[in-house]
């Protein structure tokens, strides 16, 4: 697969920018936490970018001051060109598109189609063009028009979480945030999602935000990655280079991908082997390297 | 030989829906030694999870059938012995907490089982030592994390004196974090307590530190054995769309290639010793 | 967003009133209860009034949480404060013309607001110095009598165990429905009344299935921990009157015994 790196981004347009956030939750009650610590933090459009840290890191606070659902205690925020606050938040919330963890808790309406229409209802769009967005989007999603006629309980797991993140699709956010979209899924279910969220990040050149706790996966698929710990971005950069700090990562509570912790071993053998790898083709193609080299 | 404390011949269970039945354990039969580490390895909807129902006597089988410690599980005289000999521990950790305290929950299902105050007392110490969550004591539920919840529920099902505890997707709902404690402490208890635990999941890393495995699709048993038994098989486990740890799938890359004869690594240190004496 | 509602009254503590049983302090402060309604001479419930500060410095508890309970009745004893003091007829101390303040009024006023006052503290300190399911046990203890007549008290108490038990569950998921709902353009709680109620669907209805499902859970949970009701069920916590509670029931007698006097001496 070929990895989308960061200059690919099809502009250097700056669609995030936020400076120096602050966050803290039930302020001035006992149970005071800060979530987020002085943040700041620049994406560019087209990007997909991952961020990273344990439950409790501020990860999911970080992305939720996106579409304003959290205002920042202080600090600015610019997303696609507009402030998170005031009048323009319901246009803010259509360009920016949150899809949560367990998304399908949310499902509501008597058929998914309709639940999908949901959002398009809401901003006044007109039948037709709402018929043509939900038939488009359920076909990204690979939805059946039989699956768009049942009910959300009559669907398994994995359709309702499609099902979910279409009624977010549907309406056509420049900006896609993913808390944890594969939670619960098993490893096909996993691949399946992300083989889509992947080509539409391509294909329909959208900025793209993974909230996510498995590293393993979000190397795969990710051009950038953020780790955040305890409430501060401690790390930043292209999955290689993020990699390259296993020991510190491992500290933090996040493990490294097997290949990545092999790598590090088989450096002592062939001291010029690459060690900021965590794909089973690139770690393959390396050792063939070295064994090439070395005879 | 260790002694056979569940068994199970030739089980089916149908589950009638309103539309068409679905048949989700289509003729199982296995068996579990005290003292083992079995991972139930299946996709989602493969029927791992209903098989986990059968074993502790939360339905019985529509034919064949299931004995626990010598109980067959379909008479219903023997239904809550055998819940109080094999303890479960359920996917979501928010969902299976009675008690407004931990210490409370812990409690309940002795007090279920009508133990003397004073023992209940000394068992829930006891469970919540062996967990590690002694410190926790007095927290309500919400205010503990995914894996402490899950730790709380297996103290709850230590305290019950169990021979063999069932995890049904307990730690699919958590963070890696999550999942280390909650696999930590039922390791320790399997290696130290010689706890028999049946764990069923979709994590293969979490398969590989079972005795055995037993792979599961459309409600039967498709592969068994050894971790590095079964997934040496790497297109049979990826065709049935789960996976095999990163290093073994390098070292089966590897032997396509020609470069290594060995199958069955599963752990970095397996590939790092074998992939070291073929660069050094 | 509404995550702020903080529950639980209890502040923990080794008090002898923490450490009471809870059958006593139910009993205690119901029979408080009754006599503040016995008494109505402003001398004997200041006497009561003293009894309670006493209880909260027993309890280690400091005063200001007996006014924090009463805040969200205040309107109404400011309200029947002001009524009385106007209302009532006899000796005039101001005079203001369209209205007039009497001695009998005041008088009146600072009865009834000591009253409403001592209730609620007298029944925040109960829930102050004991957990709600220690409460919860006490109720069932003292209504085992109801048991011989098949009113289910068992069944009542687990319920109540539980609604306690879900309730901060069920705050933190609103909360999350809520936020997954204004993300894709639903705005809560605004037009006029008919779609500020329609609003609330999108909340509702998962909101409820979810609950279903956890009821669902839950069912299985404690029916694979062998829960069958009440029958051959024992308690960890065993209510057991010790010395703390002979002497703290046998003091509130004597005080109950003081202010009566006061009520029927003065």
């Amino acid at each position: 697969m070929i990895k989308p790196r960061k200059g690919w981004a099809v502009s250097l347009d700056k669609i995030i920018s936020m400076r120096n956030v602050n966050y803290t939750y039930m302020k001035n009650s006992p149970l005071e936490k800060q979530a987020v610590f002085d943040i700041s933090l620049d994406v560019e459009k087209g990007e997909f970018l991952a961020i990273i840290g344990h439950t409790g890191s501020g990860k999911s606070t970080l992305v939720q001051h996106l579409n304003g659902l959290i205002k920042p205690d202080s600090g600015t925020i610019t997303v696609a060109g507009m402030p998170t606050k005031g009048k323009g938040l319901k246009e803010l919330r259509r360009k920016v598109g949150i899809v949560f963890q367990y998304p399908e808790h949310q499902l509501f309406e008597e058929t998914i189609y309709k639940d999908i229409e949901f959002g398009l209802l809401k901003q006044g769009i007109e039948a037709k063009e709402r018929e043509r967005r939900v038939r488009e989007t359920a076909a990204v999603l690979e939805l059946s028009d039989e699956i768009l006629a049942k009910s959300p309980y009559e669907l398994s797991g994995g359709q309702k979480r499609r099902a979910a993140i279409a009624g977010i699709l549907v309406l056509e956010p420049e900006i896609l945030i993913l808390d944890e979209p594969a939670a619960g899924l098993d490893p096909a279910g996993t691949r399946e999602l992300f083989d889509i969220v992947t080509s539409l990040y391509k294909e329909k050149h959208i900025t793209v935000i993974l909230v996510s706790h498995s590293m393993e996966l979000v190397a795969e698929y990710a051009s950038r990655i953020i780790v955040m710990n305890e409430g501060r971005i401690v790390i930043d950069g292209s999955p290689g280079e993020i990699f390259m700090q296993a020991e510190y990562l491992e500290k933090i509570g996040l493990g490294v991908p097997q290949i990545t912790k092999l790598m590090a071993r088989l450096s002592e053998f062939c001291p010029g082997i690459r060690r900021d790898i965590f794909s089973v083709r690139a770690a393959e193609t390396e050792i063939m390297r070295c064994l090439g080299g070395g005879k | 030989m260790q002694d056979i404390i569940i068994e199970t011949i030739d089980a089916e269970y149908t589950y009638q829906n309103h539309d068409y039945p679905v048949m989700a354990v289509d003729g199982v039969s296995m068996s579990v030694r005290q003292g083992e580490f079995i991972v139930v390895l299946g996709r989602n909807g493969s029927g791992k999870s209903t098989f986990a129902r059968l074993l502790n006597a939360l339905i019985t089988p529509d034919s064949g059938k299931v004995i626990v410690l010598g109980m067959d599980s379909a008479k219903e005289e023997n239904t809550w012995e055998i819940r109080k000999n094999v303890g479960m521990i359920f996917q979501n950790p928010d969902n299976q907490i009675v008690g407004t305290t931990v210490v409370e929950d812990v409690a309940f299902g002795p007090e279920n089982l009508g133990v003397p105050p004073a023992e209940i007392k000394k068992r829930v110490v006891q469970a919540l030592r062996d967990v590690g969550i002694y410190a926790l004591m007095e927290r309500a539920p919400h205010m503990l994390s995914g894996g402490q919840k899950q730790k709380v529920a297996i103290a709850g099902v230590l305290a019950m004196k169990p021979s063999c505890i069932i995890l049904d997707e307990s730690t699919s709902m958590l963070d890696p974090i999550g999942r280390k404690e909650v696999l930590d402490a039922i390791v320790q208890l399997n290696k130290k307590e010689n706890l028999t635990v049946i764990h069923i999941t979709h994590h293969m890393d979490e398969a590989c530190l079972a005795d055995r495995v037993i792979v599961v699709e459309n409600g039967r048993i498709v592969s068994q054995g050894t971790p590095s038994e079964v997934f040496s098989d790497v297109e049979k486990i990826e065709g049935l769309g789960l996976d095999v740890p990163q290093v073994t799938r390098l070292m089966y890359n590897l032997r396509k290639a020609g470069l290594v004869n060995e199958t069955g690594i599963i752990t970095v240190d397996q590939a790092a010793e074998r992939l070291g004496r073929l660069l050094g | 967003m509404i995550r702020n509602i903080t529950l639980g009254q209890y502040l923990p503590g080794s008090s002898p009133l923490h450490r009471a049983d809870p059958r006593t302090k139910i009993i205690i402060t119901m029979m408080f209860m009754v006599l503040l309604f016995i008494i109505n001479s402003i001398w004997a419930l200041l006497a009561a009034f003293v009894f309670v500060t006493a209880a909260f410095k027993i309890a280690h508890i400091p005063f200001k949480f007996a006014i924090k309970g009463v805040r969200p009745v205040l309107y109404i004893i400011l309200f029947t404060v002001v009524l009385n003091m106007f209302l009532t007829e006899g000796k005039v101390l101001v005079n203001l013309g369209f209205a007039k303040i009497t001695e009998e009024g005041l008088l009146l006023a600072a009865i009834v607001s000591l009253r409403v006052f001592m209730l609620i503290a007298s029944a925040s300190i109960m829930t102050y110095t004991s957990t709600p399911i220690m409460l919860t046990d006490g109720i069932e203890k003292l209504l085992a009598l109801l048991k011989k007549i098949k009113v289910p008290v068992h069944e009542m108490a687990m319920m109540m165990t539980i609604a306690l038990r879900f309730i901060p569950t069920l705050i933190d998921e609103t909360d999350k429905i809520m936020k997954a709902q204004a993300a894709r353009g639903a705005d809560i709680g605004t037009g006029n009344v008919f779609e500020r109620a329609k609003s609330f669907i999108p909340i509702l209805i998962p909101l409820f299935v979810s609950s279903f499902r956890r009821a669902d859970d839950l069912a299985i949970a404690m029916e694979a921990r062998c829960y069958r009701g009440s029958e051959g069920r024992t308690s960890m916590r065993v209510l057991k009157y010790g010395r703390i509670d002979v002497a703290i029931f046998l003091s509130f007698c004597i005080i109950c015994a003081g202010i009566l006097m006061i009520h029927y001496l003065i």
